[in-house]
């Protein structure tokens, strides 16, 4: 145990994700030792992420505007939004560049064991998104795990209802780049599964 | 297979240990409680990455240590592999084959054991539960990637169960009538019950598809296991009997019935009829908070003629059942993979009157390696003779053949 403020800081950390003990004491004297201008910074950064970043009213993503800047943009195709679980998954996806779609960050998946039902997800904000008849198509992309799909298969019986035109979900399979040899069964038959015919 | 040489580091009992091997019996022996059994523990666990004594690996770790590792060389059709297992209670394994790292599942099949011990009564005489390990050990030591199929499905269950649980609340009649409390927010139960139904929905879906397919796994290699376990059982007991294995489901009546006599439909239907009984026990499910049809609730009825032998069979009638389900899944696994896994026998004969000790041997003298732990070597019949390795207190030596 270490003296008043420094334990403080190394419980604070330890509560981090992915920081035990070890590292959470690393951390707090590399600190120590910092530059104070260089600790002010991060302390400013830590203050500044609560009191102006909140969620865009739309769609749910982190913002800091009452808006995301996808929502804001009307560049973005109207007609398609893309389901994700987190708002990581959005900044994934938009490295693609692939889609010029809207997005909607439901905060989770569903997962009974830890509580979380289809009330604790923006589902009914998502419906809502879709009453006027604009979106054409959802494109739904959880995760590919267990609770992911239990997600996806929960939305698209919701959807369905709703009547939307198209709803799509992210194919799974083959990375890209890998080999064959080291993909593990499931993945493979999932690829085998969802194989397409090729264009002559 | 077999294997060439098995290490092991702060496991168990063992600081460290070599053990130099050789195809035949090999036999470990030494007082009780000087780590024999530590051994092939080891050897059980690179091969089902799970040990047959503890259903956690916090015992497996030497006290005072933070992880154990188990290494063996495994030689197969001339090629050795080298299978390395770390074991660091609470957190994931850490695997390698060959010299690359691998995740643990990856290593199943590189080795695969048959082992039988003390606690092999239990398939007789315990839970349901046993017996269910039993079919889905075989499943994944004949192809690996049930281990997976498993894994998912018991999340599934894990899943189910809690959705139930929490929603027993909305779903249950008896809450329809409970009043909400004043000042309660009023949720208007009808839509809650609406959608909590929805979402279980969902996990009936889930469970009847990763259900079926382990279910028609199981039905078919309790098909292929049935001959050679009446076979093993007449061998091992020296008599006529009529042992047999039937699958006991918890699917509804008429379907549970079919697959006792020995039917195995195809995916498709038994995923309907997962489904059909799900409906069918739904009220029963939310009353309880329990998810109760399924893979997770069957059983394996071993019966004697028409007699069941939970509960009828004598203790020596009990222990050739569990040889002979040893013996035929031994077998099973020859014949389907044209190799011989490795054989354990952990304390067995100890447990066995003369005759069945000897018919044992006889039966698995063939094998390309077994591997036998005994307190006194007058236990062990003749025809396992072979090399000796003398264990005491955590040290390893071989015995040289005219002081044994």
């Amino acid at each position: 145990m270490y003296e008043g403020a420094v334990q403080d800081l190394i419980d604070e950390l330890g509560r981090l994700p992915g920081v035990g003990p070890k590292s959470a004491q690393r951390i707090a004297f590399h600190l120590l030792q910092a530059d104070p201008a260089d600790v002010e910074r991060l302390a400013h950064a830590l203050t500044e992420v609560k009191a102006r970043v909140r969620f865009c009213e739309v769609c749910f993503n982190v913002s800091e505007a009452e808006r995301c800047r996808i929502c804001s943009d009307d560049r973005r195709d109207r007609t398609a939004i893309c389901v994700v679980e987190e708002p990581k998954d959005v900044v994934a996806i938009e490295r693609t560049r692939e889609f010029r779609g809207r997005y909607h960050v439901l905060g989770g998946a569903i997962s009974p064991i830890d509580g979380i039902g289809p009330q604790d997800l923006k589902v009914r904000e998502l419906l809502t998104r879709l009453a006027d008849g604009t979106v054409t198509e959802v494109i739904i992309a959880t995760d590919p795990n267990l609770e992911g799909e239990a997600t996806a298969s929960y939305l698209s019986r919701m959807l369905r209802d709703v009547g939307v035109q198209r709803v799509t979900r992210l194919a799974s399979g083959l990375p890209v780049g890998g080999d064959l040899e080291y993909a593990d069964e499931v993945t493979l038959g999932r690829a085998f599964e969802g194989r397409r015919l090729l264009d002559a | 297979m077999h294997v060439r040489h098995l290490s092991v580091a702060d496991f168990r009992s063992y600081t460290s240990a070599e053990l130099p091997l050789e195809p035949g019996v090999t036999t470990l022996v030494g007082l009780n409680g000087q780590g024999k059994t530590n051994l092939v523990e080891a050897l059980g666990y690179l091969a089902s990455l799970s040990s047959h004594r503890v259903a956690t690996d916090a015992p497996l770790v030497r006290a005072g240590a933070e992880r154990a590792v188990v290494r063996g060389a495994v030689m197969q059709d001339g090629r050795e592999t080298m299978v390395e297992l770390e074991i660091t209670p609470g957190r994931a394994n850490r695997a390698r084959l060959g010299r690359s790292p691998v995740r643990p599942r990856d290593v199943l099949g590189s080795l695969r054991t048959v082992l039988f011990a003390p606690e092999d009564l239990a398939l007789v005489k315990g839970d349901p539960g046993e017996r269910r390990r039993f079919l889905d050990d075989l499943l994944v030591a004949r192809q690996p990637r049930w281990a997976g199929v498993r894994q998912e499905y018991d999340r599934i269950v894990k899943q189910r169960s809690a959705l139930l649980k929490s929603a027993q609340p909305y779903l249950s009649r008896r809450a329809r009538v409970r009043r909400p409390r004043p000042g309660a927010e009023a949720l208007d139960p009808a839509s809650e019950a609406a959608s909590a139904l929805h979402t279980l929905g969902i996990w009936d879906a889930q469970l009847a598809g990763v259900g079926s397919s382990l279910l028609y796994a199981r039905l078919r290699l309790l098909r292929d296991l049935g001959p050679y376990l009446a076979k093993a059982y007449d061998e091992v007991s020296n008599g006529q009997s009529d042992a047999r294995v039937s699958y006991r489901s918890s699917l509804r009546e008429g379907t549970a019935a079919r697959l006792a006599a020995g039917e195995v439909p195809e995916i498709p239907e038994l995923h309907e009829e997962i489904l059909a009984s799900l409906a069918a026990v739904r009220d029963q499910e939310v009353e309880r908070g329990q998810c109760l049809v399924g893979p997770h609730r069957d059983d394996v009825l071993l019966s004697l003629g028409e007699l069941p032998a939970k509960g009828y069979a004598s203790h020596g009638e009990s222990w050739s059942f569990a040889l002979g389900l040893r013996l035929a899944a031994f077998q099973l696994l020859r014949t389907d993979l044209g190799d011989d896994p490795v054989l354990v026998l952990d304390d067995v004969f100890a447990e066995l009157d003369v005759g069945r000790r000897e018919r044992l041997a006889a039966m698995v003298g063939d094998a390309e390696q077994v591997l036998v732990t005994a307190a006194v070597p007058e236990d062990v019949p003749a025809a396992l003779a072979g090399r000796t390795f003398r264990v005491t207190l955590g040290s390893v030596e071989e015995v040289v053949a005219d002081d044994a």
